[in-house]
């Protein structure tokens, strides 16, 4: 064969006839590799949410007989489900991560029902019975690990005041300031935590504005829970206050500051749902689980965390991994003064009511609406 | 090229080259609206491409997978004319102002307020049949859209206000609304994380045109769009706001009614975002929440400048950057080109189209002889 034949435009037309082809069920057959479909509503880079799902695709990258397909900046809308068909049709996904929590009702139930034989796996829904059986949702209690950082955080500030810039007083938000809260008054009974809502997932100059209006009324420890914390990590330690981290380990953008975050461990999650997946085990369609069963983590404390803090943090956090130790333990009131979980009620994490929180402790300074 | 002795002599350049006479003569004027921008895109496309180049990608590549993404495959097509569809809406109420010299902006809050305003009507009339309710649906997001851009004219008219700022500042007003009522008073309360009313109902949905995943939303767009040409292009109305965006002093001469026809037009621009409101609503998303915020009122600006703010030409424009959209996920996947490029990309024609507007005129190619 002459080798010097082969133009540019024959390579084209042939990649092209492939990618074509690819759609079709029977070259799909002859398909070696899996490939996995990761869409994310912001930047991969965000220091954040985003950031921790594109961590956990790229430890499915080190696996073998496993391709990733990547697509960010993906909005909420008929544009994700074209994302998913694109990536089912052009490149021959058989399992989708659809990561954001818009993407799940309609737009991911609606490709479940359409596309049958693929799996659909996503971060954050509420699976129920009565959706396809081929969708599945899956989700960490990250609110463990802000349990653990709370401690830290009751035992290092000077103040006593604590401060949590928060996106939006939905239920998932509201329990990690509630569980963060409650862990600072393990370490100081006396500390109040000062939270403000920014209104959105991702509004970088409220959460500056929200930073510095905390440090300003003496706050000395700040966390939060929006999208990507860069914001207020940075914002924070460059007014001098200390900072606890959420979604991933943002150690490196305030080395001197950060005290510990709870982060996500879809590292670990990812490749164990794709062995699942490609052993043809079948993966539960609702999945969840906290530090014990390792969907998520807490940073390493930082150099100016205290013997004591440590020492407690850890001993919450031994509790928690040996599944011993119930957060939201009765008596709980909320700081309008009512009883919210009696006397003697453990709301373990798998608790349903848990999902519906809509309150915030004793110690919190703020309101939900 | 023999030049004949004792021709008369023409500017020599471009368009002296690609002299074509008959064509020229006959044409001339219309094609230089479908060529200039053509070549502005073209001229875009080999910028993108050194762009790209720079960054140690394959431009051939590049152009491949963009052609493949957006209109390679009969999937392809789909995704680019859903994509199209809300752009083809929104853009009309940029477009339409226009004619009056009216620069509005603010599409995405009209778009939101229709969403709010359909679902709404939705939802007050859940026992009745979906035929009515999708009509009640349309009439109360055209309403709502329209009042809402309607407020732009009055303010610019009766107050002096400019269009631009307030439609714009309108656009966070209507969020805040929308933020307000969906995790306030409409709120759906099994909505537990993310803030939504309550679902118009399975039986509600219009659903695709048949045969294709394209929602209704891509024939009312054309539909909206044909009848603003005729309105614009072919009626006493349009004539009348043509001469008012000419020149307002003239027009007042004259004796035309310019609030009226403000106040008329705004509400019209408006009907057609609050439509594409309706639409997401009604054809995708069932429901009314924060995703309904997905910027198609503002891209719909960059369609109406590239259309250059003919109603007709809104349409190829809509599906060109709905082709964009569509192949920039497969840009990501496949060359690693990060969200942003696409971004470059459009940033780069709206520059060139712009730019281009000064060739307007000046080839002589689309100029009969002599002329």
């Amino acid at each position: 064969m002459n080798f010097d034949k082969i133009s540019r435009r024959g390579v084209l037309k042939g990649t092209a006839a492939l990618t074509i082809g690819s759609a079709l069920p029977l070259s799909s057959a002859l398909a070696k590799d899996t490939t996995v479909g990761f869409i994310y509503v912001g930047s991969r880079d965000d220091y954040g949410y985003n950031q921790a799902h594109a961590a956990g695709a790229a430890a499915l990258k080190k696996m073998s007989g496993i391709k990733v397909v990547e697509e960010e900046k993906v909005p909420e809308t008929d544009a994700v489900e074209k994302t998913m068909e694109s990536m089912i049709n052009l490149d021959g996904a058989t399992l989708l991560f659809p990561t954001s929590f818009g993407y799940y009702n309609p737009h991911m139930l609606k490709m479940a029902v359409k596309y049958p034989k693929l799996r659909f796996e996503h971060c954050g829904g509420l699976w129920t019975e009565k959706d396809p059986k081929n969708a599945g949702s899956y989700f960490g209690y990250i609110d463990e690990a802000q349990h653990v950082s709370g401690v830290v955080a009751g035992h290092m500030t000077k103040s006593g005041k604590l401060g949590f810039v928060a996106a939006k007083p939905i239920p998932q938000v509201l329990r990690n300031i509630n569980a963060f809260t409650m862990g600072a008054k393990l370490a100081n009974p006396k500390v109040t935590l000062q939270v403000i809502f920014t209104g959105d997932w991702s509004m970088p100059v409220k959460e500056a504005e929200a930073t510095n209006s905390l440090i300003d009324q003496g706050v000395d420890v700040v966390t939060c829970h929006v999208d990507g914390p860069k914001t207020v990590v940075e914002n924070a330690a460059r007014r001098g206050a200390m900072v606890g981290g959420y979604h991933v380990n943002q150690a490196v953008l305030a080395p001197q500051a950060y005290l510990t975050g709870a982060e996500w461990n879809w590292e670990v999650l990812y490749p164990r749902f794709v062995k699942m997946f490609t052993s043809g085990e079948t993966i539960p369609n609702f999945y969840r689980g906290g530090l014990k069963e390792e969907l998520v983590k807490v940073s390493p404390y930082g150099p100016m965390v205290s013997e004591a803090a440590r020492k407690q943090a850890d001993e919450v956090k031994a509790g928690l991994t040996a599944g011993t130790y119930v957060i939201f333990k009765g008596p709980v009131t909320d700081n309008k003064g009512k009883t919210v979980i009696a006397s003697g009620v453990a709301r373990g994490q798998t608790d349903p009511e848990l999902e519906k929180m809509d309150y915030l402790v004793d110690g919190v300074i703020g309101a939900t609406s | 090229m023999k030049a004949d002795v004792g021709a008369p002599v023409t500017k020599a350049g471009v368009g002296e080259l690609l002299r074509l006479p008959p064509f020229g003569r006959k044409f001339g004027g219309a094609a230089e609206y479908v060529v200039i921008p053509a070549l502005a895109l073209a001229a875009s496309l080999i910028l993108f491409g050194i762009f790209v180049a720079l960054f140690g990608k394959n431009p051939i590549d590049l152009y491949f997978y963009m052609y493949q993404g957006a209109f390679g495959t009969w999937f392809s097509w789909q995704n680019t004319l859903t994509r199209a569809a809300p752009l083809i809406l929104t853009a009309l109420c940029t477009a339409l102002p226009a004619q009056l010299g009216m620069v509005i902006i603010g599409g995405e809050g009209a778009l939101l307020i229709g969403a709010l305003c359909s679902t709404s009507a939705a939802l007050a009339i859940p026992d009745a049949p979906p035929l009515v309710v999708d009509f009640a649906m349309a009439a109360a997001g055209m309403a709502g859209g329209g009042l809402w851009i309607m407020l732009s004219g009055a303010l610019r008219h009766y107050r002096g206000v400019n269009e631009t700022i307030s439609s714009l500042l309108l656009v966070y007003i209507a969020l805040a609304i929308l933020n307000y009522l969906v995790e306030g008073p409409m709120r759906d309360p099994t909505s537990l994380n993310k803030p939504s009313t309550r679902e118009i109902g399975v039986a509600n949905m219009i659903g695709s045109i048949p045969g294709t995943d394209v929602h209704w939303g891509f024939v009312f767009g054309i539909i909206a769009a044909l009848i603003s040409y005729i309105l614009i292009y072919h009626t006493v109305f349009g004539f009348a706001a043509r001469v008012a965006g000419g020149n307002i002093r003239a027009a007042k001469v004259v004796g035309l009614s310019v609030g009226k026809l403000i106040l008329i037009i705004c509400f019209l621009a408006g009907a057609a975002a609050g439509l594409a409101g309706m639409m997401e609503v009604a054809a995708v998303q069932g429901r009314t929440n924060a995703n309904l915020a997905a910027g198609y009122g503002f891209a719909g600006i960059l369609v109406a400048f590239l259309a250059r703010q003919n109603p007709l030409a809104v349409i190829p424009v809509a599906i060109l950057l709905g082709g964009i959209g569509a192949s920039g996920g497969l840009l990501q996947r496949r060359l690693g080109l990060p969200d942003a490029s696409v971004l470059v990309l459009e940033g780069v024609i709206f520059v060139m189209v712009l730019a281009s507007d000064t060739l307007y005129g000046r080839l002589s190619f689309f100029r009969a002889k002599g002329s």
